[in-house]
């Protein structure tokens, strides 16, 4: 009875925000109706049984896929007012199809029966839930016998995540970049002059010694001093 | 409210991915929101095999539910990268506009 409810809320919701994702006026709300499906749909998964999937979906989809959504939504600058103005047209066309789609999956839900030979067909039966928890089970699946599907659906994500960064690089020409090798050859010796200064006297007052701020020298004066210096040294 | 068979996810499931079709075809100029029904569609294919692992008392549903998500998140990420990229190169997002390769 209690799982009964469950599922029908569940279900309900996930239907109803499922819908408000496709029907939203504003895509950040779309964005969030589809956080809202995530979790339903995460619920669903609790009542089948499949736990460790449940809080994957929740992770993955909600803190990862969903947010990633998020951002690039708020970030782009997009008239979505504009974007919607077929939305009337295709109604009928897409509701057509739609509807054509949903009875023909229902027709073969109804008809449809589980072979009495698929039990004996099954690859990995489930452990007995007392025995052992589904993410021990599917951890000691996945890590034996789907080792190496596991390495490759992480290349997937590898080259994805690679391909996503190559994609959205760019190097804008005219930004001042820190150039690490330069800054460490750098020598105190072509940055730094040690003078002694006399006593009582300024820095100043010294010919050919120009500082920042020497009275009666312009600026123009100050650097063509300075050119002539770095040309003796 | 009888008690919750494979029919009642299969049922949840097929009126997902209807959904998620049907987004397709409602926001057709809408980049974003056609991406997110398809991440709708994955989700329904990913509720029917985690049923039918269920109902079967068979664990490679659930396992293979997992590399569906794997897939589903990858897609995620180069689709919205590439929405980005083309966002900064012709400053819209419009699938109608996207025809360069005439394909």
């Amino acid at each position: 009875m209690i799982t009964a409810l469950a599922f029908y809320m569940f279900a309900g919701v996930l239907v109803a925000s499922a819908t408000m994702v496709i029907a939203a006026r504003n895509p950040v709300h779309s964005v969030l109706f589809l956080i809202l499906a995530f979790f339903n749909a995460a619920g669903l998964f609790i009542l089948m049984g499949a736990e460790f999937l449940a809080m994957i979906l929740v992770i993955v989809y909600v803190g990862a896929v969903a947010v990633l959504f998020l951002f690039v939504v708020m970030m782009l600058d997009i008239n979505f007012a504009e974007l919607r103005q077929g939305f009337q047209r295709y109604l009928p066309i897409g509701g057509l199809v739609g509807l054509v789609l949903l009875v023909e999956l229902m027709l073969v839900l109804g008809a449809w029966v589980v072979a009495p030979e698929a039990a004996a067909l099954r690859q990995a039966p489930t452990p007995d839930a007392a025995a052992m928890s589904n993410t021990e089970a599917l951890g000691r699946l996945l890590y034996t016998r789907y080792a190496y599907l596991f390495q490759a659906s992480g290349m997937v994500l590898l080259v994805a995540m690679i391909g996503a960064i190559v994609l959205t690089l760019r190097d804008r020409p005219g930004t001042r970049r820190q150039s690490v090798a330069v800054q460490v050859a750098r020598r105190a010796e072509e940055t730094l002059e040690m003078r002694k200064v006399a006593l009582g006297q300024g820095i100043g007052e010294e010919k050919g010694v120009v500082t920042h701020g020497t009275p009666g020298l312009r600026p123009a004066e100050a650097a063509k001093t300075a050119t002539e210096k770095a040309e003796v040294r | 409210m009888a008690t919750i068979g494979l029919f009642h996810y299969l049922a949840v499931a097929a009126i997902l991915l209807t959904l998620g079709i049907f987004g397709i075809f409602l926001n057709r100029k809408n980049v974003i929101v056609i991406l997110m029904s398809v991440e709708l569609m994955l989700l329904a294919v990913n509720i029917n095999l985690v049923a039918f692992s269920t109902h079967l008392q068979d664990l490679v549903g659930q396992v293979f539910a997992m590399f569906v998500l794997t897939v589903a998140a990858a897609e995620a990420a180069i689709g919205l990268a590439i929405v980005v990229v083309y966002f900064r190169n012709r400053g819209t997002i419009a699938v109608e506009d996207i025809n360069l390769m005439k394909g």
